[in-house]
């Protein structure tokens, strides 16, 4: 059944920009994308959004919904009463380009400061071998859209511009720990992940779990086991003392700090 | 409008002066944990400094256990190292319990939110012009996390004790009929301090920090398979870390209530047999 929708949608770029107000006839099953798109088509030819797959899987079209980040193709129309007037801002952590489209390079610039593995000698015959239990634990973390909501919703750097320089955020503090996680990696990121990744800035308040799309455990399973390696590495006495007198675990062996 | 050089305002951001767009009642949560927590805390304070009616028997209130100061008759299953010290004995020991749901990830999430606004809510700007998370002095203390953790193993140890001594059969002058001090008591206080150390071990056993030393830190599973399975088990129970931090902070004040209400003959207990 057709019906009216009220959507107000941010407008304007890095010189500025308001809340414009727009009617727009939407059908029942769809989402705020679809929305959006017949907005374009029919009314706002230049209105600016950036999508790719409407299936929730690309990451691009992240934007914020009433004030909460979510992916617009993922947000259903149905989630709202008919008479609700929907509120449609680009992500209000990274620098607008235009209208609903952000700069998210950001998060590339984070990207390039991670080392990526380096695996340890082949075996005998030429291969590599991980048992599938070790294997298992990363694969929740590589389901990762890459959509940046969990950055965007960070209050590290959502509130605090300047903080963007020493913090990576929780999209790449998954990354840290599956390569923490990995069985065959040589790197001890610990170090890194405390100092240069800025991981004790995080206060762990979970808003990226709340926001990711994929519903990864982030802080879970993630930041925290990071902050928990990070203690390990410099806050436990017994780990010092266990190192001290030769009682190492064995589990860390042939890795270097990077 | 006027942009800052932080946050939301900022002058590279979208324009938008408001705080958040949100329209639910996002400030409903961390107000909860406000109120609810403050009144423990308002509570806590006054029972702790109290230094009296913490025992009826046989419960003893979980605020002063293991009562090691210097404590009524029959308090004192450990001794009294401490029975110099002038304060309440609760004071003592509260340290070990405190300290370990102060710097608790969970705890963490819900005062850093209710009570230092950083943030309020997801999407809501915090009112705080600079930021350094955990990375200073006293923060960095949260760092300590684990080593309250072995203390809390410590203090549950002595609870279970409790519990299993509140099934103690009761004195003569309690007696109400035939046979009634001898053999094995449960009254209301059995059940609730039941209930309570369930709540306390499933707080402790479902901590951050145990499922990472009783397994996370480890690289390889495949290498480990019995602690690769207490992982599991502490795993299952954390996703619930938050619902037992809850319930565990109720019992504990539930159960110190009824004793104290024992205690000053306020009310009876209720005797099952």
């Amino acid at each position: 059944m057709a019906y009216d929708l009220k959507l107000r949608v941010w407008r304007g770029d890095i010189e500025g920009g308001e809340l414009t107000d727009y009617t727009v006839e939407v059908s029942e099953g769809e989402v705020v994308l679809d929305a959006l798109h017949r907005l374009q088509a029919t009314q706002t030819g230049d209105l600016a959004i950036r999508w790719n797959c409407k299936a929730g899987k690309c990451g691009s079209c992240s934007a914020e919904i009433n004030g909460r980040p979510r992916l617009l193709c993922m947000t259903r129309l149905s989630d709202f009463e008919p008479s609700e007037t929907i509120t449609v801002t680009p992500m209000r952590t990274f620098p607008v380009i235009r209208d609903l489209v952000t700069d998210v390079s950001f998060n590339y610039r984070k990207a390039r400061e991670l080392p990526y593995a380096e695996l340890g000698p082949r075996d005998a015959d030429g291969k590599r071998r991980m048992a599938q239990v070790d294997v298992e634990r990363g694969q929740e973390f590589r389901k990762c859209i890459e959509c940046f909501l969990c950055q965007d919703v960070c209050h590290v750097v959502r509130d605090h511009e300047d903080n963007k320089q020493h913090f990576a955020g929780p999209r790449f503090f998954i990354r840290y720990a599956e390569l923490d996680m990995h069985p065959l990696d040589t790197h001890d990121r610990r170090a890194l992940a405390q100092g240069a990744a800025g991981l004790g800035m995080c206060n762990i308040t979970k808003c990226c779990t709340e926001v990711c799309p994929e519903g990864i455990r982030i802080t879970d399973n993630a930041i925290i086991p990071m902050k928990e390696r990070v203690v390990d590495r410099k806050y436990d006495p017994l780990v010092w003392l266990g190192n001290k007198i030769g009682m190492r675990n064995k589990d860390n062996e042939g890795r270097t700090e990077v | 409008m006027a942009t800052t050089d932080h946050g939301v305002t900022s002058p590279t951001r979208a324009r938008i002066d408001a705080r958040t767009l949100r329209q639910d009642r996002w400030w409903l949560s961390p107000l909860t944990t406000f109120v609810v927590f403050s009144a423990f805390v308002v509570y806590a304070t006054v029972r702790a400094f109290m230094g009296r009616d913490y025992y009826a028997t046989p419960y003893l209130s979980p605020f002063y256990s293991p009562c090691l100061g210097d404590c009524v008759e029959g308090a004192s299953d450990f001794g009294q190292p401490f029975a110099w010290w002038p304060l309440s004995a609760a004071l003592i020991i509260l340290i070990f319990p405190l300290g370990f749901r102060m710097t608790c990830y969970y705890y963490r999430k819900a005062y850093y939110r209710a009570f230092w606004l950083s943030p309020p809510a997801c999407g809501v700007a915090e009112p705080h012009g600079s930021y350094s998370g955990e990375t200073r002095f006293p923060l960095i203390l949260q760092n300590v996390h684990r080593w309250f953790w072995y203390a809390a193993v410590l203090v549950g140890l002595v609870l279970t004790f409790d519990t299993v001594l509140a099934f103690r059969p009761m004195p003569a002058e309690y007696a109400v009929g035939d046979g009634e001090t001898s053999g094995i008591h449960m009254g209301l206080g059995t059940l609730l301090m039941i209930a309570n150390i369930t709540f306390i071990w499933l707080y402790t056993l479902s901590c951050h920090s145990c499922r990472h030393l009783v397994g996370g830190r480890l690289r390889h599973f495949s290498k480990h398979p019995v602690r690769y399975r207490l992982w599991t088990w502490a795993s299952r129970l954390n996703e619930s870390h938050g619902k037992w931090a809850w319930y565990s902070l109720f019992s504990v004040a539930i159960v110190d209530l009824y004793v104290f209400l024992l205690a000053t003959g306020t009310i009876q207990d209720v005797r099952f047999f």
